[in-house]
């Protein structure tokens, strides 16, 4: 109950305002919520979201240039890289000092191999100089521009110098302009060679076999789901089973049975041979290519797909079919004019499931893919592992994140995310 | 009841729309669900199928809809048969029992369904579901989609799309089950007016007894997968055939006894808690046999004025009076029974009766009905 002044605010029978006690009414069961949440959040903080962010941030982070060379930096900000004349004294002599510090620290192999990321051979350029740079006397010595490159004919290269120019900022788009395949230059950004464009070509790649391995999860659940959703109880159960079977199988088991089944001399071509459908030099390449991920993913994805269409289709009670042929419908209309929409919200979680999930897919490429059949993820592992150039791996970690969460925005544009149901 | 279904059959052949023939039907090849139906409706009538759940009734409303098959006999449809017909060549309107309207349709695309898959031009189309919404007084809801309106409103959608394709048999399966009391009351009044002005044959299947009263032309009593009865509302709660219709259908006393004779139309009936009785032998043919006599509550009098003269009577003890404001309740313990109901209209005249007080009961021996034990 509550008592009203001629025109002020709601008060309580204390005459507290109302909104007040209510507001301190809330608090503790909003204390307590948050208090029961908190393990998790904070788990998921300081393991997921933390590194995530920091991992972005790589994308764009360049201090090793600037940190361990910094006065060579700001004397190379009154040279213009584009005159075609290498730069003078006062930038050879503060990349000396630079360098026998970095030397002695131990730094110059970072900014080395940061560097031959950009041009190829900046590693052993620097490795080679700095052993050198440790015995000069910094104070007596002159001329330093022809003692490095006495060291070294490298440092008479302008290249050299315009990629420590390119690259000496302490924020860079260079990692994101490499995963589009071009590069940063004095001059601005520009392609990469042909021989080194691969990254365009393996996005593309990505959500065009992504888009197929959905289609063909779609045509194949779609049958099963409805089984599922129509047959009695103890065939569903059964059925269910055998769809969730492969789930608890290991991820590796399942890629490696593809393997043993698709390879030339493998299950399916052996058989094929055997029934006299292909000649024995005519085998079937049905791995390590594009083909051979699209049918190992389509298998490992179905899972995903079916259960999303069968909690939809579940949940679409029989009479709306009687109805619609009481009303006159054939079978086939009843089908495509009533149960099918109803069943497009199953449809469209079960392909946002599994598109997002072969997008960033990298295993099953990895081991069936091939050459041909590999995806942007194995990319990403490579410069992770391999190439340690994490930098480019943040990059298009980024680019394949923001393009996710680009369809997932259209999706919703287009279907509405309120028609998406996982369940009930 | 198969002489009746036969009865019934010769009498109603030539002028029958919708028929059952000998009709079985079981599930699982052991038990029969429906047992040998035998039924004619005429065009026009309005016909309720009324039972306890698991009575055969639904199944016997599916098979005609044509969602289940007869496993004998032969159903008929303007005299012909329609076994083999498949549910969309029928051009039976059906109303479900949760109304099945189409979700992700609006009113208007509800309505227009049936049209549209039976080619109708658009023009034509929009006057038709116009001209059903207007009948069912639902105009301005066109536009909207089936959650967004009432359940009484869905109700009447549901009802649009049976009749607007012009279908001269309409089915409804409980369709009021879902509304409250005072809304179904209602909707039982306007599916009446409707039917009665469209002049459509109506099956409808029940398990409310008032509902089967207050809307039918004939009502057929289910049990066990025969009907039990087949008849107007007012013989079927008046002369009830049997004591499982008597119990069914209405409030009703019942007492049980050996009939001691029959004689003139009138069976004497010794009750088994003492007391003898004059009753209409419904289905008892001779002395000795064992009886169920069932007498309507409202039927019941104690007032010295009223009781005839010479009849037989009994004697009761009040046990509870109940005020329901209409009517006044009142159990009776009459030759053992414990549960005997009067009931009596509140007239200001009327008599309250004290529990604990001994009166005299009777009745016409037409109201009283000895029926099979």
């Amino acid at each position: 109950m509550s008592y009203t002044d001629d025109n002020g605010p709601m008060m309580t029978m204390d005459g507290k305002p109302l909104k007040r006690s209510l507001a301190i009414a809330l608090r503790r069961q909003k204390v307590r919520a948050l208090l029961l949440i908190s393990p998790l959040l904070i788990f998921v903080l300081f393991t997921f979201l933390f590194p995530i962010a920091s991992m972005l941030f790589r994308s764009v982070e360049n201090d090793i240039v600037s940190e361990i060379l910094p006065k060579t930096v700001v004397a190379l900000h009154s040279w213009d890289a584009e005159s075609g004349e290498l730069p003078d004294e006062i930038v050879y002599s503060a990349f000396a000092g630079d360098l026998q510090r970095a030397a002695k620290a131990k730094d110059h192999t970072r900014v080395g191999l940061r560097l031959n990321y950009e041009k190829s051979g900046m590693a052993s350029l620097f490795k080679k100089t700095a052993r050198q740079a440790k015995k000069w006397d910094l104070e007596a010595d002159t001329s330093f521009k022809a003692k490095l490159i006495e060291t070294h004919k490298g440092w008479a290269d302008i290249a050299v110098w315009q990629t420590l120019k390119t690259h000496s900022s302490r924020y860079t788009s260079g990692y994101f302009l490499n995963s589009i395949d071009m590069r940063k230059t004095v001059s601005g950004p520009e392609f990469q060679p042909e021989d080194r464009q691969i990254l365009v070509t393996l996005f593309k790649r990505t959500l065009i076999i992504s888009l197929v391995i959905t289609m063909s999860c779609i045509l194949l659940s779609y049958p099963v789901a409805w089984l599922l959703a129509n047959l009695p109880m103890r065939q569903a159960n059964l059925l269910m089973i055998l769809v969730l079977l492969p789930f608890w199988t290991s991820l590796l088991v399942r890629t490696s049975a593809w393997k043993v089944m698709l390879q030339q001399q493998g299950v399916i071509n052996d058989l094929l041979v055997a029934l006299g459908m292909i000649e024995e030099t005519g085998r079937l390449a049905l791995i390590n290519n594009q083909l051979g991920t699209v049918i190992a993913m389509t298998h490992i994805l179905l899972p995903f797909m079916i259960l999303p269409m069968y909690s939809v289709m579940q949940s679409i009670p029989p009479t709306y079919l009687r109805a619609a042929k009481s009303l006159g419908a054939t079978n086939w209309t009843a089908f495509w004019r009533i149960y099918f929409p109803q069943s497009v919200p199953g449809i469209g979680a079960g392909s946002i499931l599994v598109f997002i999930l072969s997008i960033g897919y990298y295993i099953t490429p990895e081991i069936v893919g091939g050459n041909k059949g590999v995806f942007i993820s194995n990319r990403i592992a490579y410069h992770i592992f391999q190439s340690m150039n994490w930098g480019l791996a943040a990059a298009l970690g980024t680019i394949l994140l923001v393009a996710v969460l680009i369809l997932y925005w259209a999706y919703d544009k287009i279907v509405g995310i309120d028609n998406v149901k996982l369940g009930g | 009841m198969e002489q009746y279904g036969e009865y019934l059959l010769a009498e109603a052949q030539a002028k029958a729309f919708v028929e059952f023939q000998r009709v079985q039907k079981s599930y699982d090849g052991e038990i029969l669900v429906v047992k040998d139906l035998n039924l004619a409706m005429p065009r026009g009538e309005f016909l309720t199928l009324l039972g306890p759940s698991g009575s055969g009734k639904t199944t016997c409303l599916m098979m005609l809809a044509g969602f289940e098959t007869a496993t004998h006999g032969d159903i008929m449809l303007d005299g012909i048969s329609i076994n083999n017909i498949p549910p969309h060549k029928r051009g039976i309107g059906m109303v479900f029992q949760n109304y099945a309207l189409f979700p992700h349709m609006t009113v208007a695309e509800n309505l227009a369904f049936p049209l549209e898959v039976r080619k109708i031009p658009k023009s034509e189309r929009e006057a038709k579901v116009k001209r059903v919404l207007e009948m069912v007084q639902m105009g301005q809801f066109g536009g909207r989609r089936p959650a967004q309106l009432s359940g009484g409103q869905q109700q009447r959608v549901a009802l649009a799309r049976a009749l607007v394709f012009e279908a001269e048999l309409v089915l409804m399966d409980e369709p009021l089950g879902a509304l409250d009391k005072q809304l179904r009351e209602h909707m039982q009044f306007e599916i009446k007016r409707i039917a009665n002005n469209l002049g459509i044959t109506v099956v409808y299947v029940t398990h409310d007894q008032t509902e089967a009263l207050t809307m039918s032309d004939r009502v057929a009593v289910f049990d066990d997968g025969r009907i039990q009865q087949l008849a107007p509302p007012d013989e079927l709660y008046e002369s009830p055939q049997n004591s499982f219709v008597a119990q069914f259908i209405g409030e009703n006393n019942t007492l049980e006894g050996v009939v001691k004779e029959i004689a003139n139309g009138v069976a004497l009936v010794q009750l088994d808690g003492g007391g003898l009785i004059d009753c209409n032998p419904v289905n008892v043919s001779k002395a000795g046999e064992r009886t169920r006599v069932s007498i309507r509550p409202e039927r019941v009098e104690f007032k010295k004025e009223r009781l005839q003269p010479g009849a037989h009577t009994l004697t009761a003890e009040v046990l509870e009076f109940i005020y329901m404001g209409d009517i006044f309740r009142t159990r009776l313990r009459v030759a053992g029974n414990d549960d005997f109901i009067v009931k009596t209209r509140n007239a200001p005249d009327q008599v309250r009766l004290e529990p604990g007080a001994q009166i005299e009961i009777g009745w016409l021996p037409s109201d009283c009905h000895a029926l099979d034990a």
